[in-house]
């Protein structure tokens, strides 16, 4: 810093740990909340800190769920979310990569067009257009299954345009020395271009993870078999049933598993993460 | 090995505009032939259309007795080497070296003696398993040569392969080049804008200025006899003093060009010399001083050897064969 | 634009596929289904369908619950950007003074973008519960008799709270990055010619990251607009009275349950238009970024 203000810096010090400790309050006394019995919540006084059942109300959680929502073992929501959210990310990256290689490296007639079309997915949010969009997957036989979760969400005009972006920044000599060593576009593709996108591809990959597995709305509309539910849409379902029979213990161990996989990848790729957010805003 | 013929070759874009024009060349198998003009003269776009890698729009390209016109860069039995290398930055040396012969099919211990081979030629054996990144300059462009020189192919090409080294590295590399393509006697078309690295490589020179060819012959022909004005104020340093010839009127032989030119070191001081100087200014380069000046209004530079001291005003003569005289509209050569 | 390209006619088509045939299938039909349905209406008994013209969008504009789910939406956008780009700005400021501990505040703060929305929603909606819930009974020390269940106004506070909160994360990053962006040596030059820190702030930093700040108001709009269903539905579900029924609530809500087909087209319609306008202020917008 400029100038020597130890105030100053201890206030700073200050005010981002009081920052933290807001910003954690909610997960905080989600935690708390779910290591106690269902008795702790009916005496009038909320607990601050941890109680001794948290292995007992997790384990119960995986294993079996929550039997009266309707809603199947948590476990087994976790893993549909995992599915859902490596089908979601991995599907993404590899239309767009493949997209973006076409809009760039090719001149075709309608490359303008074609190029409009994936944009003009920006202005269409699934959320806007829910209702037609239902219906398409409805009339598709889609629901209920993997394909109905995760097709309709994977076209994306940000990965493409992040993978175009990329493609842009590669010399066109590194393209003539391939074309010259024997290389025709596939092997262009996956000898030179996949391998320098590698950090790009991986850095998209942590967003879109954590975009798949955080979805709501669709997975809400798409699955009404109990065996397709995923963990973020299985809540509101025990959230529900809780209003009858207050289970806040065995809710909130659930909002700690939904939210523990994608803070994990958030935390232990950090950097992959900030890289993939900021790219994909430009 | 081949030879290499271009014939009336010529590049339009899309816009209409003129890249090349009308560019006749017969290279023979084994020759070293540079080209070499100021920038935007279409000396890279002609390399790039015998590599392929810009589209032919007049005349054709033969590599050995094929017509390659039409045939992708891979199958035309070339190898180049790039300004900025263009190494692959994912793999390593060896795999940089091998994977154009790998593409062909190439079987492995063909691939492995090759890599070897080129290794020890350029002695970038140690770094074979290194990634170009972790390479200096020098030595990526030895990776980047010896890329070409694994393949064994008809031809080289070379675009501008020195400019991105400091001059030092320069000249050694320069020096480095002649040699290996004597010894390998593969046929070479190297593309420079330095006249300098043009006249020390080339069996021939081809010097372009605005797409056209201006001149094409040895180093040493087109530095005594250059065919346009433009050339004779390309090729040499100091560069030829061109002068108007009104400005000299009392130079026997002139009166019918509209431009002379003389070189730098063809001057000499004599007492008694048709030509009066005035000096504005003197460079001493150790070897040699130039001398910067005026006559009649012209400017004019000498080359002197560094000894004693330069007076204001200096008296200068030559032999009457170092004159080149030009035609003052179209800058050709007539005497 | 790239000077090498590949001659091939066919191959692009090929890997294109894939994302025209989602494209087409699952976004542009459904949005052109969207518009035509914006202009029939069904009978009661979903027999017949008749062409209505602009009736439906009329009948919108008309409507006292849709003209309140706008300003519902406008305020909600509005609070929602100022209290995450605030408490986010202020965060970033303070750990950009930092040199050694920035990494592990940053670690600390940026967490929450991971959460998903429906579980910020829960989490939040267990806080404030008005039974168990540790804020009502703090603010009942306090005095207050906090009830969203049933008081439009702490439903909008707990809504704005819990996305706001989910926003702040992504916030920090992008003002932390714009602030390290600023060369120092200007906050140097103003220190010299004699500005105090908060001066400096005002007079230096804060145009400088101007841009950032114009950039993360659109993103944040288009966020609060259209990713916070998730929040809605498990908090409040837009009510009580309507309190916190945002546009793509509605838009849900009026189709799904309420089967108005013609209503949610035209609603849906609408909200494209206004995408579209917020798509092309973020285009425009980067352009300038950068060349600033």
């Amino acid at each position: 810093m400029i100038e020597n203000r130890p105030g100053l810096h201890l206030a700073a010090h200050l005010l981002l740990i009081f920052g933290v400790c807001v910003v954690a309050l909610p997960v905080w006394v989600a935690f708390v909340a779910s290591t106690h019995g269902p008795t702790a919540f009916m005496s009038g006084t909320i607990p601050m800190w941890p109680g001794p059942h948290l292995v007992e109300n997790y384990s119960r959680m995986l294993d079996s769920g929550l039997s009266t929502s309707g809603t199947p073992a948590v476990g087994h929501m976790m893993m549909n979310s995992l599915i859902m959210a490596m089908c979601i990310a991995v599907g993404k990256i590899v239309i767009s990569v493949t997209s973006a290689f076409a809009i760039v490296y090719f001149r075709f007639p309608f490359r303008g067009l074609a190029f409009w079309c994936i944009f003009v997915t920006l202005m269409l949010p699934v959320e806007v257009r829910i209702v037609p969009t239902f219906q398409v997957v409805a009339d598709l036989g889609m629901l209920n299954s993997y394909a109905g979760l995760t097709i309709p969400l994977i076209a994306s005009a940000t990965a493409t345009f992040l993978f175009r972006q990329v493609f842009l920044t590669i010399p066109d000599e590194l393209t003539e020395a391939a074309r010259i060593d024997g290389a025709g576009p596939m092997k262009f593709f996956r000898d030179i271009l996949l391998p320098l996108s590698r950090t790009n591809i991986a850095a998209l990959f942590v967003i879109l993870f954590i975009y798949g597995w955080n979805q709501y709305l669709w997975p809400l509309l798409i699955t009404t078999s109990a065996d397709y539910y995923t963990i973020v849409a299985g809540i509101r379902r025990m959230a529900d049933a809780v209003d009858g029979l207050p289970q806040w213990h065995l809710v909130m161990a659930t909002a700690m598993l939904a939210m523990i996989p994608p803070v994990l990848v958030v935390i232990f790729m950090q950097r992959l993460f900030v890289k993939g957010l900021v790219e994909t805003e430009k | 090995m081949a030879s290499i013929t271009l014939h009336n070759l010529g590049k339009l874009y899309a816009g209409g505009s003129r890249a090349v024009g009308d560019v006749n060349l017969d290279i023979a198998d084994g020759e070293f032939i540079v080209l070499v003009g100021p920038s935007g003269c279409g000396k890279s776009t002609l390399l790039r259309m015998v590599a392929g890698l810009e589209e032919i729009s007049e005349g054709e390209v033969r590599i050995g007795d094929r017509v390659v016109n039409k045939l992708e860069p891979a199958e035309r039995d070339i190898a180049m080497v790039f300004q900025n290398y263009a190494l692959y930055p994912h793999m390593s040396v060896r795999q940089n070296l091998a994977y154009g012969l790998k593409n062909r099919g190439t079987p492995k211990a063909e691939i492995e003696r090759r890599v070897n081979e080129a290794a020890e030629i350029l002695q970038i054996g140690p770094f074979l398993d290194r990634k170009p990144r972790a390479l200096s300059g020098g030595q990526r462009q030895r990776v980047a040569m010896g890329r070409a020189i694994v393949r064994e192919p008809a031809a080289f090409l070379f675009d501008e392969p020195l400019s991105n080294l400091d001059a030092k590295l320069r000249v050694a590399m320069r020096l480095e080049i002649k040699q290996l393509q004597k010894r390998l006697a593969t046929t070479s078309i190297y593309v420079t804008h330095d006249q300098l690295e043009a006249m020390t490589l080339a069996d021939r020179l081809v010097v372009l200025n605005g797409g056209k060819v201006e001149q094409i012959g040895t180093p040493l022909e087109v530095y005594r006899r250059p065919a346009s004005a433009f050339v004779a104020g390309f090729i040499g340093s100091p560069a030829m003093n061109l002068i108007d010839s009104r400005a000299v009127p009392h130079l026997p032989g002139t009166a019918h060009a509209g431009m002379v030119g003389i070189r730098p070191e063809d001057l000499t001081l004599a007492p008694d010399g048709p030509i009066e100087m005035q000096v504005l200014a003197i460079e001493e380069l150790g070897a040699q001083r130039l001398v910067h000046g005026t006559t009649g209004g012209e400017k004019l530079t000498i080359a002197l050897p560094p000894e004693g001291s330069i007076p204001d005003s200096l008296r200068l003569s030559y032999r009457p064969d170092a004159l080149h005289l030009f035609d003052r509209k179209t800058g050709k050569r007539i005497n | 634009m790239k000077r090498t390209i590949f001659n091939s006619q066919l191959l692009p088509w090929l890997l294109l596929a894939p994302q025209l045939a989602i494209t087409f299938i699952f976004f542009l039909w459904p949005a052109a289904q969207a518009i035509r349905q914006s202009f029939l209406r069904q009978d009661a008994f979903g027999i017949r369908t008749t062409f209505v013209g602009f009736e439906n969008f009329q009948r919108l504009l008309n409507s006292p619950e849709y003209l309140n789910s706008l300003q519902v939406t406008a305020v909600f956008a509005v609070s929602v950007t100022l209290l995450s780009m605030g408490f986010a700005l202020i965060l970033a400021v303070a750990v950009d003074r930092m040199i050694r501990s920035s990494r592990i505040y940053t670690t600390a703060l940026v967490w929450p973008y991971a959460v998903a929305p429906a579980v910020a929603g829960i989490l939040w909606w267990f806080i404030f519960n008005p039974t168990v819930g540790i804020m009502p009974y703090v603010l009942g020390q306090l005095g207050y008799n906090w009830n969203h269940i049933s008081n439009p106004g702490d439903a909008m506070t707990l809504v704005v709270i819990a996305s706001a909160w989910k926003q702040i994360s992504y916030n920090f990053l992008f003002f932390l990055a714009g602030l390290q962006a600023i060369p120092n040596s200007l906050r140097e030059a103003a220190a010299i010619d004699g500005a105090g820190p908060v001066r400096r702030f005002f007079d230096i930093t804060f145009p400088l990251l101007s841009p950032t700040t114009f950039f993360l108001l659109v993103v944040n709009i288009v966020y609060a607009m259209f990713d916070t269903f998730a929040v809605i539905d498990t908090t409040t579900r837009g009510g009580p009275a309507q309190a916190t029924n945002i546009l793509v609530y509605k838009v849900y809500f009026d189709g799904f349950v309420g089967q108005n087909m013609g209503s949610s087209a035209a609603q849906s319609v609408f909200l494209m238009l206004i995408v579209t306008v917020l798509t092309v202020i973020q285009f425009r917008f980067i352009e300038k970024k950068v060349a600033y």
